[in-house]
């Protein structure tokens, strides 16, 4: 850290602008009650760090409710924000510099150990001479604690500064503090003023002047009081990108695929996709359509697909719940579908904001009977961008429901990418209105492939009945008692069919080793990370990260048998086998624990939590360390 | 349509399509049971409208009422149970060109697929939908509907149904943006064919419940109203469907009713006396989901890219010296 550490907080430390420490990568945090815009500061902070080259990650800190409790340590509503020089993968782990609009917020992130130690606290001080000694007491004994702690912690008349520009410090406290952050990071001002008019474009210049004016002041306020600044230096950006969170990227990749009718359901995590489609796909001629339920919503998907292009619905867990039933009759009628779940913490209604992968083993077997899918799941936000435009693909390819996986992290997390090129391959093509030869039938199963062609309403000579039942190969209910075993396994032999399409996915670090770390989906950042500074220490660990769940790539056997050890990273709940009542013969695994075992018949241990936060690189470090002494 | 290569719209083809034309599967279901008479009817009006077969799809449920598409020589999708209507919805939302039918059971449509038929007239789209209602759950065997008459003893009621009946008459006329609420039942096959021919004709959503007779499970249900036939009150109008001569001799009940006039409607909907046959509500003015909806922009290729390109400026950070 760059200052001594007194146990004293500092009101105002006579800002000397020595000049800018150079550093490699920072954490930031801001936190407030919500609807204090700690999230909109954040987020441009990203955007202009991004832009002028640094690697970021961002991740929303949200509480359950819209408007909990304000000064309480459960409502904390901010975010995070990575900055470095490199390209930026994760979350990290603990935070460097904090800034609190109250000290109960501030508390909420203590508490659950996001800060380093000794970072610097920057810490709104209105309420240390509250006329409420209540709220006095509590800001009192929360200083004492993090000055006990050894935190820098540096009070600011945010609030005062604030009034001096406009009425309602809660619609303002945080651009005052985006500036106060671009002078700690010496950011370049220019984009810092364009941001705020891009975020305020559609409020007018009524909005963006003030907003304007709290930056400098912000700005000039650090720099007259503040005695650090850092630099976080970056390569020049050489190619064009975009900087977009993951539901952003979704909602994009939805109007590259082709696909037209989006429809859904509101619920948290996944209604920002949504909310971002609705604004923008009409201009790439597609619609959103809110349904009545999550049922409403994914039958409408299917009616849309069956008699035109491949549709997609977009929900979480809970609706994922109610569709299963729905994604049973595409499987069995072979309609194309798309189904996005941004998976967040279950069970039940869960944990309704936070990150959870426990939605694996549902999405592939949540519907009665045999229903073969394929599911996937994107581990970067450039990656859910793509995945659309490859589930739309498959989907229609193969006449099945594509899952795809994506999760609370993903979604609200953003990073910069190369700007995808567009390619015309990426789109759909027109749907066939020809007439149908003579003799076509609707489920012409390939004996080899179990594939066979659509016939879409309108065409000509076409005409058959799609549905649920089980069904011969011309669509007609089915009596006879082979005929549902010949269903099952042609359905089923198109997931072997699509399965010889995949490339084995490749290992991160040496093919061979002590031990190998398995993850799936938004964790891979963190994962690759922890493997990266293990194998600096000495260890010999790798990693393996799948795309492709349902079904998995040929060749994942052969190099879990490379490793002496193999444990899942994820995500989601696996029993503690410390526990006295676990057993080999009771233990639940996590869920792609579960999968491995069964398919590979390997042993796999897993390393896993539901505790809602996104996995720290450190704690996967830990964790190897721990079981590379266990082995050796 | 967007998608669509023009040439395979046009129909060259200039076929005067029989009653043959449009059978597929022949029927199973009960002899004497009322849904041979409702596809009879249905399978009139395409032929008298002369709909190509391949420019319509029949979705349905699940129930013995929802074997109904396989009957059809047309396309077809028997769904999930309840699920019809979304279902229908999707197919129609970017397919104007297709003539939607819906054929659902009383259970199918009034209880497990409640919510979709509430929302069905909300969003009005322009679709026939069919409520073959019958008073039971027929292919379950037996068990009480939302219909049932309390009293009626079935395999989940032995000692009777314990409920009031749902009236899905005043339930449908109480949605906003209804736009055609029509019942009649369907042993009097002239009638029946009229209001389905109305429906066809009317834009927007149009929903017929049909008194359908299952002379397995239910056979004396509609015996106080077939035995008594003016406890059937028939509604005409010259501006709804006029009731022929022939008809009037026997169903006395004649009533003249405009079917503009809501609030009659609702009267007449609620009387649980005296059964309104005939087109309750109509109401042309109400707009169109799919219209509201239409798109403004076709989903090529050059468009997509347009609308992407504008997404990836918004979001874009160009190379320094750029
Ligand atoms: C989700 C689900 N629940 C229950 C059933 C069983 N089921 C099939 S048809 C039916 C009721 C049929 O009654 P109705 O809708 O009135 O049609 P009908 O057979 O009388 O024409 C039921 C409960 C099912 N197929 N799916
Ligand atoms: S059980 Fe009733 S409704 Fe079903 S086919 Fe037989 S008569 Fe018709
Ligand atoms: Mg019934």
């Amino acid at each position: 850290m760059h200052t001594t550490e007194t146990p004293q907080s500092k009101t105002a430390p006579t800002g000397q602008n020595a000049k800018p420490t150079v550093i490699d990568e920072h954490i930031i945090e801001i936190v407030s009650d919500s609807g204090e815009g700690a999230q909109t500061a954040g987020q441009a902070f990203g955007t202009i760090s991004a832009r002028m080259g640094n690697g970021i990650w961002t991740v929303e800190i949200i509480p359950a409710e819209i408007e909990p409790p304000p000064r309480t340590s459960s409502g904390a509503s901010g975010i995070r924000i990575r900055l470095g020089s490199n390209q930026i993968t994760n979350m990290g782990n603990e935070a460097d510099i904090i800034v609190a609009f109250n000290e109960q917020a501030l508390l909420g992130r203590e508490e659950t150990g996001n800060l380093k130690k000794g970072a610097t606290i920057i810490l709104e001080n209105r309420w240390k001479d509250h006329t409420n000694n209540v709220i006095r007491e509590q800001y009192a004994e929360v200083m004492e604690h993090l000055l006990a702690e050894g935190y820098n912690v540096i009070e600011i008349p945010m609030e005062e500064e604030t009034l001096k520009i406009v009425k309602n410090p809660r619609r303002g406290k945080n651009m005052f503090v985006l500036g106060m952050l671009s002078y700690i990071y010496s950011r370049d001002m220019e984009l810092a003023r364009e941001q705020i008019r891009f975020a305020f474009r559609k409020k007018g210049e009524k909005v963006i002047a003030p907003n304007l004016q709290l930056l400098e002041a912000g700005y000039n306020w650090a720099k007259n009081n503040l005695d650090f600044q850092y630099e976080i230096t970056s390569p020049p950006i050489s190619k064009p990108m975009v900087v977009t969170n993951g539901n952003v990227a979704i909602g994009m990749g939805i109007m590259a695929s082709g696909m037209e009718v989006c429809a859904m359901y509101p619920i948290t995590p996944a209604t920002s996709a949504s909310h971002y489609l609705s604004e923008v796909f009409e201009n790439a001629g597609g619609m959103v359509h809110q349904a009545e339920d999550e049922l409403a919503a994914c039958a409408f998907a299917i009616g849309a697909s069956y008699a035109g292009k491949c549709a997609v619905t977009i929900t979480s867990g809970p609706g994922m719940a109610l569709k299963t039933e729905l994604l049973g009759l595409a499987s069995m009628a072979e309609i194309p579908l798309v189904l996005v779940d941004v998976q967040r913490g279950g069970p039940s209604t869960g944990l309704p904001t936070k990150v959870e992968q426990g939605d694996l083993l549902s999405a592939m077997f949540n519907s009665p009977g045999d229903n073969p899918k394929v599911v996937l799941a994107p581990s970067t936000i450039e990656d859910c961008f793509y995945s659309m435009i490859t589930a739309r693909k498959i989907a229609e390819t193969f006449r099945i429901p594509v899952l795809v996986l994506s999760d609370a992290n993903l979604a609200t997390g953003q990073q910069p990418y190369p700007r995808p090129e567009f390619k015309e391959e990426w789109v759909a093509p027109p749907y066939d209105q020809n007439p149908v030869p003579e003799g076509t039938i609707p489920y012409d199963w390939d004996e080899k492939t179990g594939l066979s062609k659509r016939i879409i309403p309108g065409q000509p000579g076409g005409l058959f009945r799609v549905t649920g039942l089980a069904h011969t190969r011309d669509g007609h209910v089915a009596y006879g008692a082979g005929v549902n075993q010949e269903g099952c396994d042609k359905r089923s032999l198109k997931i072997a069919t699509f399965q010889k399409t995949l490339k084995t996915p490749r290992v991160y670090g040496p093919e061979e080793g002590d031990l190998l770390l398995v993850g799936w989906g938004s964790t891979r950042g963190a994962i690759e990370e922890a493997v990266d500074k293990a194998r600096k220490e000495g260890l010999t660990v790798s990693s393996l990260h799948l795309k492709f769940l349902m079904p998995m790539a040929s060749g994942i056997g052969e190099i879990l048998k490379k490793f002496k050890k193999v444990i899942t990273v994820e995500i989601n709940f696996s029993d503690n086998p410390e526990r006295e009542m676990i057993t080999e013969e009771n233990r639940r695994y996590s869920n792609l624990a579960w999968l491995l075992r069964a398919r590979y018949l390997v042993d796999v241990d897993s390393f896993s939590n539901v505790h809602g936060q996104p996995l720290k690189p450190s704690a996967i470090l830990e964790m190897t360390r721990r079981e590379l002494k266990k082995l050796n | 349509m967007f998608g669509v290569s023009i040439d395979n719209l046009l129909n060259l083809d200039q076929k005067y399509y029989q009653m043959d034309d449009y059978q597929s599967d022949i029927p199973r279901w009960c002899p004497g049971c009322g849904d041979n008479g409702i596809l009879t009817a249905t399978q009139r009006l395409l032929r008298e409208e002369q709909i190509a077969p391949e420019k319509t799809v029949f979705v349905s449920g699940i129930g013995c009422s929802s074997r109904f598409p396989h009957y059809m020589n047309t396309y077809g999708f028997h769904s999930l149970h309840g699920r019809a209507l979304p279902i229908a919805e999707g197919v129609k939302i970017r397919r104007p060109d297709l003539h939607v039918f819906v054929n659902m059971g009383d259970g199918d449509c009034f209880s497990i697929g409640a919510a979709h038929w509430i929302h069905a007239l909300r969003y009005n789209m322009n679709m026939v939908a069919m409520v073959h209602d019958n008073n039971i759950y027929g292919l379950t065997k037996k068990q009480a509907s939302p219909t049932t008459p309390k009293g009626l003893k079935s395999n989940t009621t032995p000692r009777g149904a314990v409920l009031e009946p749902l009236n899905p008459l005043v339930t449908t006329l109480a949605v906003s943006n209804v736009s055609f609420v029509a019942n009649v039942v369907e042993w009097i096959p002239d009638l029946l064919f009229d209001v389905i021919k109305k429906a066809f004709h009317h834009k927007g959503f149009s929903f017929i419940r049909i008194l359908q007779r299952c002379p397995h499970f239910t056979p004396h249900v509609f015996d106080p109203i077939m035995n008594e036939p003016d406890r059937l009150r028939l509604l005409t109008h010259d501006d709804g469907m006029v009731i022929p001569d022939a008809i009037k001799k026997i169903y006395k009940n004649v009533e003249t009713h405009d079917p503009s006039n809501i609030h009659k409607a609702r009267e007449y909907a609620s009387d649980t006396e005296t059964i309104p046959i005939g087109i309750l509500f109509r109401d042309e003015s109400v707009p169109t989901y799919d219209d509201i909806r239409k798109p403004t922009k076709p989903n090529t290729p050059s468009v997509i890219n347009e609308a992407l390109q504008r997404e990836f400026d918004k979001f874009g950070i160009k190379p320094k010296n750029d």
